[in-house]
């Protein structure tokens, strides 16, 4: 099987492929442009009779689950990727599955990380054929030299629940690493050493996929409550000794930057979004998790307290600060994608108004509605923008897929979009004619802020009205783009070769842009 | 020079925007450049080409130069080769980038002076972005910010960060070494726009009339005399008892800054939060300044962290008289001015002590009253310093009479 085939234009004017892992593909067709039709994938219908009268779905290893979900050839297996860089499953799943002599089989991770460096060997021997989902770092780096046997498919996390939704991914198996977890299959991630808050990026998996297995190291006697998996969609559940690193899972990496560049890009952008009126009572927002993002919803609290207003909600990934704001009552919901500390954990254990959400309530592209849209204003990194706005979050300038999509595409449809970055880092300006990898379409980013200065889109006169007589730098694009190429020089273009490596998918599941190889 | 190898510059994990470079003249086989970089993909031609050229451009034709670039800006690069040059051929050849257009600002002699941001003049990651937070003044430190074997390439760093970093408006400063051996720092910074030399460790007016005399020299040789401002550092126990013999020694000596840590400890003595050990040399510095209508400026606070305590020093010190103080980090410019800045009453009362003032003019009333009060003429002349500096620092518009 041909990895992928069949060029063509895109209407982004990018070259993808249209058959993709042997399967045909939707080249992008522009923002809202692509109509789904048909009806949505469905697993096989199961019998209560099938599964033990006792609700004790218990087996004894993960490999005695496995070989009973029928681990064969070519399957699908899923994971999710709550416990972040402290996951100790996935790798167990394929060292189990190198030992059964298995091969060809397609990863499905929510996300990666360097914790799963180890899969490198199987990629080399063919026990993997291919990863569909983000690729982090030394497995990035693999992609990236077209090393893979398969081709790499990007997918954001709403796209990732759309993709398993509309049977453009068929899960086999799903492996639910859970925190605390009953012998029906119940599980949750609020309680357990492993705590990571919830399982919502598993949600698709459990409800999509053939055979679901759940592992847990905090095994409870039924009903686990929270039942944030519900149990009833569990063929097997498995006890061992530890799921996950408890300290790399809630690494607390999640500080505010103390880099004065930095807090001066966080407060340039927490004064925009007061200017342009966005910080009022009742408002809406997310934020990341990086410092500078931090940062900014450290302003946006301050400002509330100030005159004694609150936002209505607020987005995590949730985290100390936020957990702080919805305590002081400066926000009256967290709806909750991931939490990233002990603070988000207890939170949202204790608090009713710490909400558990999953890619399909926050994300998904192909259901009747998403938060993703009301939300008043977020808060986004990137690694290139390009003049037309066009954004790229997963390769870096030297042309190496780095980072995951993440929520970023799901997210750029806020009513106000901004990504605050530096104009250069080390040496490398941010902004190009044209982005190396387009991730996001230009027409849905709103505002660059930089420390020398904020663009505005120009679609958005709106915005450009608000700031006159801000006394915030606004400058076009371009002007901060020869700003950067004064000071940095004009970089040459990233030695990539014509083949393909891997390709991001849009929210809707076309196409959008190819990540191609990088000559080494 | 006997020495064959010469390295300069810094590398390491935590290095960012900077270099390493070694350079080894050989006998024979051209030049033999090895640049490493994280930017190669990038900028690793432009590196390969610039190096050459430095290297032609004095004269060296044969020689191994292995580049270890953690994103180093051209400006950085070419300063550490052309130190690494220097370190073994002797010429009086300079590799000059050009001078951007933005920095060819004069300043003021009574200019605002509240904050001026120290940055060690060896660390090109932290000058990139300084310009951007403005502070009234950068001062680029030759002198305590620099190991005393890494002096030697500070100084063409400097002089090049003179000529092609954006200073984005802020006055641009640089702190030489103790004079005497200060004055050959000078001749890497008076050709390239210096605005303000720091004279470290000052203790007597020759020193002053030592560091003019080169200056003098430098713009007999440049064909045209250049504006350089002084702003000694009084830095001991001598330095005090002769700080307005200092304050006056030269036309163009424009603040005095009082620098605590050497001045403690030429006392013997340890400074304090509290800071009675200097609060006589405070004030007499204060006196000195005042008396020679100079700007007096104070220490620096070093706790980076300590938010709070930073703004009670500059309460206290601008309750002494102070206009200014030096920072150390980005952080701390905003609370330097916010709080060096009049505060708002007694921005009010000025604006009513002015109006009052323009009423008696416009009356032609010799007398300013305001309600059942008289003021004093030195009162008037306070309330307008004091409305030119909120005006100044952003406290107040500049049309407030209109605005009302």
């Amino acid at each position: 099987m041909k990895k992928y085939d069949q060029l063509v234009t895109n209407a982004a004017g990018r070259i993808v492929p249209t058959i993709i892992n042997g399967k045909q593909q939707t080249p992008y067709l522009g923002v809202g442009q692509y109509r789904p039709s048909g009806r949505k994938a469905a697993p096989t219908i199961a019998t209560c009779a099938d599964y033990p009268a006792d609700g004790n779905k218990l087996v004894p290893t993960l490999r005695d689950a496995l070989i009973r979900c029928g681990l064969r050839d070519g399957m699908t297996i899923s994971t999710h990727h709550h416990f972040r860089d402290g996951d100790l499953i996935a790798n167990q799943i394929f060292d189990i599955a190198h030992e059964l002599g298995v091969k060809d089989l397609m990863w499905f991770p929510s996300a990666s990380f360097p914790c799963h460096a180890p899969l490198i060997k199987y990629l080399e021997d063919g026990t993997i054929n291919r990863i569909e989902g983000s690729m982090n770092g030394p497995l990035g780096r693999f992609c990236s030299e077209g090393k893979m046997k398969g081709l790499g498919v990007l997918r954001s996390h709403g796209g990732r629940y759309q993709a398993v939704q509309d049977g453009d991914v068929h899960i086999d198996i799903a492996v639910i690493a859970a925190p605390t977890a009953d012998p029906f299959g119940n599980a949750n991630g609020v309680d357990g050493s492993a705590a990571c808050g919830l399982l919502g990026f598993a949600l698709a998996d459990s409800q999509y996929a053939d055979k679901v297995i759940v592992v847990t190291d905090n095994l409870v006697p039924f009903p686990c409550i929270p039942w944030q998996i519900h149990g009833n969609y569990v063929d097997y559940t498995v006890k061992v000794d530890k799921v996950g690193i408890p300290e790399k899972i809630v690494s607390g990496t999640t500080q505010i930057t103390r880099s004065p560049d930095r807090l001066l890009i966080a407060e340039m952008t927490a004064r925009f979004c007061d200017q342009a009126g966005i910080v009022r009572d009742g408002f809406s927002f997310q934020a990341g998790a990086g410092g500078t993002a931090l940062s900014i919803g450290i302003y946006f609290a301050d400002l509330l307290r100030e005159r004694n207003m609150k936002a209505r909600f607020m987005r995590g990934g949730s985290n100390k600060y936020l957990v702080k704001m919805l305590e002081e009552n400066l926000g009256e919901y967290i709806l909750d994608g991931q939490t990233f500390d002990l603070d988000g954990v207890r939170s949202m254990r204790e608090n009713p108004h710490h909400v558990n959400t999953s890619p399909f309530t926050s994300y998904n592209y192909h259901g009747k509605g998403n938060f993703a849209s009301m939300i008043d204003v977020v808060i986004l990194g990137a690694t290139e923008v390009d003049v037309n706005f066009n954004a790229n979050v997963v390769t870096h300038s030297d042309g190496y897929l780095l980072h995951g999509i993440g929520g970023w595409q799901n997210c750029l449809f806020s009513k106000c979009t901004i990504l605050p970055i530096p104009l250069f880092r080390d040496r490398i300006p941010v902004i190009k004619d044209e982005v190396t990898t387009l991730c996001g379409p230009g027409e849905l980013i709103d505002v660059i802020v930089t420390e020398r200065g904020i663009a505005i889109n120009p679609r958005r006169e709106d915005l450009i009205e608000k700031m006159r007589g801000s006394g915030l730098t606004i400058k076009t694009i371009d002007k901060l783009k020869d700003e950067a190429e004064k000071i940095c020089g004009v970089p040459a273009k990233p030695d990539l070769d014509e083949e393909v490596v891997a390709v991001i998918k849009w929210v809707d599941g076309t196409v959008i842009d190819s990540v191609r190889k990088v000559r080494t | 020079m006997n020495n064959t190898i010469a390295q300069v510059g810094n590398k390491g994990e935590r290095v960012r925007s900077d270099c390493y470079v070694t350079l080894e003249l050989t006998e024979s086989g051209g030049l033999d450049i090895q640049p490493e970089s994280k930017v190669k993909t990038l900028f690793g031609k432009d590196i390969l080409n610039l190096a050459r050229e430095v290297l032609e451009f004095f004269g060296i034709t044969n020689a191994r130069l292995i580049i270890e670039d953690s994103g180093a800006l051209s400006f950085v690069l070419a300063a550490r080769i052309e130190a690494a040059v220097k370190k073994l051929v002797s010429t009086d050849k300079e590799f000059l980038p050009a001078m951007i257009p933005e920095n060819e600002y004069r300043t003021a002699r009574d200019r605002q002076r509240v904050s001026r941001l120290y940055l060690p003049g060896n660390t090109p990651s932290l000058m990139i972005n300084a310009g951007i937070h403005h502070p009234d003044g950068i001062i680029l430190d030759l002198e305590d910010a620099v190991a005393p074997d890494r002096k030697f390439e500070a100084s063409f760093l400097v002089r090049n960060a003179l000529r092609q970093l954006d200073f984005y408006g802020a006055e641009r400063m640089v702190r030489i070494n103790q004079v005497p051996g200060g004055l050959e720092d000078l001749e890497f910074l008076v050709p390239h726009n210096v605005n303000l030399v720091l004279v470290p460790k000052c203790e007597s007016a020759t020193q002053i009339r030592q560091v003019n005399d080169r200056i003098r020299q430098i713009g007999e040789r440049m064909g045209v005399q250049p504006q350089v401002w002084l702003m000694p550092i009084i830095e001991s126990a001598l330095g005090v008892v002769k700080a307005y013999e200092i304050a006056t020694a030269a036309e163009n000596v424009v603040s005095l800054a009082i620098g605590l840590e050497d001045y403690t400890a030429d006392l013997g003595t340890r400074r304090t939060v509290e800071g009675t050990e200097s609060f006589y040399a405070r004030c007499q510095l204060v006196v000195a300044c005042k008396a020679a209508s100079i700007q007096a400026i104070d220490s620096v606070f070093s706790d980076v962290d300590d938010m709070e305590g930073l703004r009670q020093t500059v309460l206290r010190s601008k309750a002494l008289g102070y206009d200014g103080m030096g920072c150390i980090h980005p952080r701390q410019i905003r609370v330097i001015h916010e709080n060096y800045a009049p505060e708002r009453d007694e921005i009010e009362k000025a604006k009513r002590i002015v109006k009052a003032f323009d009423e008696a003019e416009a009356k032609g009333l010799g007398v300013v009253s305001l309600g059942s009060k008289m003021i004093d003429p030195p009162v008037v002349k306070r309330a307008m310093k004091t409305i030119a500096t909120a005006v100044k620092m952003g406290k107040l518009s500049q049309n407030w009479r209109e605005e009302e």
